[in-house]
């Protein structure tokens, strides 16, 4: 039998790793389906199936009508360790995380790749809208809906065997050709959510796994840049820079949250123009082209959807870099992302912002 | 290349004999067998044979026979319907049972719990044994029912149910046993062991599932779990699934006849399979090898080789087996079956049972004996790039 070679494809249940699927087996690919089961509800939240069941039985539908095996692999484990409890630890210390920038780095991904060398896979895919291509990462086609914004962190080796057979289509398009292609999962809601996070209520989360008393959770003092406390907030953990939500109202000046002081338990409330960054230092950097030196120009994007700006690197190391923004960027949050891109739409590389100035 | 299946434990093929004679219950005989007409005569006698033919395979009157549809649910009505008779006997909800039983019987005596009853959950040793001193301790409370399987699923440890049934016998307390991995691979007597209640299960012989049966020797001992129309002395009312009772019917005549060579054989491949797998791969484990086990389990562990990926690089290969137990997505959990006997967590992980059957042939020993090693060797190469050894 002729085959363009062998893929192991990551499945979630969605449209998208279900078209990813379908193409790839379309164009003659030898393909075999994996889910990745990564966390359990269990009792913690008893109106949600165990397992997230339901998607596990959609992307085995799609997988039988394909005609390709399907399998669990389950990293309940890894998933609670490496990123479950990076996520509370990140908002226990002030930052506002990204659970599915650690997930992509650290488990999705290599397990993925691990699993397909030991199957003999040539190459592994996943339903993204980004497109790997010769061993280089850009932004999806669709813009709308392009997610290589988190997709830095992952390893270079990965990116020189992955295929992202939907990356080139815009969300319409793929949801008409899973139509055409009488997938069962082609009009299934988006999902937004965090997948962990059930109702998007991440302080359920946060008081399920921290004790009582923890930091985050307890009240403290609102207190201006100035340093003039005007009232008191329920958990630093509540709050993200950049947020109106459940800051006092009746001022002269709309308030912002600009910062947050995990040791004093302090809020810091501003101006509009108090949340301007200027310049950005990311950590725990990853490099998908050749690191940038000092100098050098790039654009880069401090959150999912926002517009990517103009940057000069200002200094560099072996595990950060500072940038320069050209463009005063909104609401700099330490815990998200700060991914580098250039001119032509690649992922650079990235890092977890640490700080705006 | 055909698929190798070795995992008869799960389910196994509805024989061609079976589909044969239950096929006439299906498109000519399709009444309802309470119903005194013709048609109803005509579903009544098909009823009635399946019936019998059960009975004679074990040694019962054909009207010791319930149908149910199937191991599950036999086992629920024995365990919650016993905890319930003792208490309308004003006696109190108190059942016990092992720790390795199939979560049928584990799940039902927690529903007792839930009743307001109490269970009793007793231990095994290392080879999957019951823990004999800890069932005398129980029934000096003299609890409504104790319920220990026959064969255990995953390791395929046989129970001293003599000893057993004679204990329960003397303390005059009712005994059942799930014997769905038992019947017609061993052969049962239920007078000598002194059994009261015994589920048996359809998809596990050669017949379709959704058809079962509990043996009920006493209905004394047990009150119904649902409620209808009286049938089956309404033990277990609804219309009862004629087309499978024949099948089971057939499939235990079958079993029944072919009991000696099956054994022999069965025994006679496992043995192959475990003398070429230990040549493979010298540091596997064999659970509950120096126990008395059924012919037709197997089951493995092998260090350092996780049962997911195993079970993934098996069927890619063309060999259907299992895991020590899943979970209703499909990914694998540590056995509590192994957890219970002591066998640590990371091993438990590493474990796949094959199970053989009727169709089993010495070429898909021989095949599943040549992948193996192969399999491992990548396997475990997976769980150190993992970072899981």
């Amino acid at each position: 039998m002729s085959s363009r070679g062998k893929v192991l494809v990551a499945m979630s249940g969605g449209v998208d790793s279900s078209l990813a699927a379908a193409l790839l087996v379309e164009q003659g690919y030898d393909v075999v389906g994996a889910t990745m089961k990564l966390f359990c509800y269990g009792d913690d939240v008893p109106d949600r199936p165990c397992c997230s069941l339901d998607s596990i039985y959609d992307a085995q539908a799609v997988a039988h009508r394909l005609g390709i095996p399907h399998y669990v692999l389950n990293l309940e484990d890894r998933f609670s360790e490496r990123v479950i409890d990076n996520f509370v630890d990140e908002y226990s210390r002030g930052r506002t995380p990204i659970p599915c920038v650690r997930c992509n780095s650290f488990t999705k991904f290599r397990d993925l790749l691990a699993h397909a060398d030991a199957l003999g896979c040539d190459a592994i895919a996943t339903g993204h809208y980004a497109i790997a291509d010769g061993g280089a990462l850009y932004r999806g086609d669709d813009r709308t809906k392009d997610q290589s914004y988190f997709l830095w962190g992952i390893d270079r080796a990965v990116v020189a065997r992955m295929l992202t057979p939907v990356g080139r289509l815009s969300k319409v398009e793929t949801r008409q050709r899973a139509r055409a292609m009488q997938l069962l999962t082609a009009d299934k809601p988006e999902s937004v959510e965090i997948c962990f996070v059930p109702d998007d209520n991440y302080v359920g989360v946060l008081e399920r796994r921290l004790p009582a008393d923890a930091p985050a959770l307890r009240r403290g003092p609102l207190v201006t840049t100035s340093g003039e406390v005007i009232g008191e907030h329920d958990g630093f953990a509540r709050y993200t820079i950049g947020q109106r939500k459940g800051l006092p109202g009746g001022r002269a000046l709309p308030l912002f949250v600009v910062g947050i002081h995990p040791e004093s338990r302090e809020v810091v409330v501003g101006s509009a123009e108090e949340l301007l960054g200027h310049a950005v230092t990311l950590e725990e950097t990853n490099w998908l082209a050749e690191p940038l030196a000092v100098g050098a120009h790039c654009l880069v994007q401090l959150r999912y959807r926002a517009v990517a700006v103009p940057a000069i690197v200002r200094s560099v190391d072996t595990a950060t870099i500072s940038l320069d923004l050209l463009t005063p960027v909104r609401a700099i949050a330490p815990g998200q992302s700060g991914v580098l891109y250039n001119d032509a739409a690649r992922v650079l590389g990235g890092g977890v912002i640490r700080q705006a100035a | 290349m055909e698929p190798v299946y070795l995992d008869h434990a799960a389910s196994t093929p509805v024989r061609p004999e079976v589909l044969e004679a239950m096929l006439p219950f299906l498109n000519a005989a399709w009444g309802n067998p309470s119903s005194s007409h013709r048609f109803g005569r005509a579903a009544k006698a098909g009823l009635e044979q399946g019936k019998r033919e059960v009975a004679q395979s074990l040694g019962v009157e054909p009207n010791q026979v319930i149908f149910t549809s199937g191991g599950t649910e036999a086992d629920n009505l024995a365990v919650i319907g016993a905890a319930l008779a003792a208490r309308a006997q004003g006696r109190s909800m108190h059942v016990v049972t092992s720790a390795i039983e199939h979560k049928a019987v584990l799940a039902a005596a927690h529903a007792v719990v839930h009743l307001g009853g109490t269970e009793t959950i007793l231990p095994v040793d290392r080879c999957g044994m019951l823990d004999l001193d800890a069932l005398a301790a129980a029934l000096a409370t003299h609890p409504a029912l104790v319920s220990v399987m026959w064969v255990n699923n995953e390791v395929g440890v046989v129970q001293p149910m003599a000893d057993i049934g004679a204990r329960c016998r003397a303390a005059g307390v009712p005994l059942h046993s799930d014997a769905v991995q038992a019947y017609g691979k061993l052969p049962i007597d239920l007078d000598a062991v002194g059994c009261s209640l015994l589920s048996i299960s359809g998809h596990k012989l050669g017949a379709p599932k959704g058809i079962g049966a509990l043996i009920v020797r006493d209905r004394q001992i047990i009150e119904a779990i649902i409620h209808g129309g009286g049938q089956q002395f309404g033990i277990r009312p609804g219309t009862e699934n004629v087309a499978g009772a024949v099948a089971l019917g057939r499939a235990a005549v079958l079993a029944r006849q072919e009991l000696d060579g099956h054994v022999s054989r069965m025994i006679r491949f496992r043995n192959q399979l475990a003398t070429r797998l230990r040549a493979t791969v010298p540091d596997i484990v064999f659970h509950c090898e120096s126990s008395v086990r059924a012919p037709h389990l197997l089951s493995v562990s092998v260090p350092g080789a996780e049962a997911e990926a195993m079970l993934m690089h098996l069927d890619l290969a063309g060999i259907a087996c299992s895991g020590g137990s899943a979970c209703s997505s499909g990914a694998i959990e540590p056995s509590y079956v192994l957890v219970a006997m002591g066998v640590d967590r990371s091993l438990a992980l590493s474990t796949v049972r094959f199970s053989l059957g009727h169709e089993t042939t010495e070429a898909d020993i021989a095949r599943t004996a040549d992948v193996f090693p192969g399999i491992v060797e990548r396997v475990r190469t997976l769980g150190v790039a993992l970072g899981r050894v």
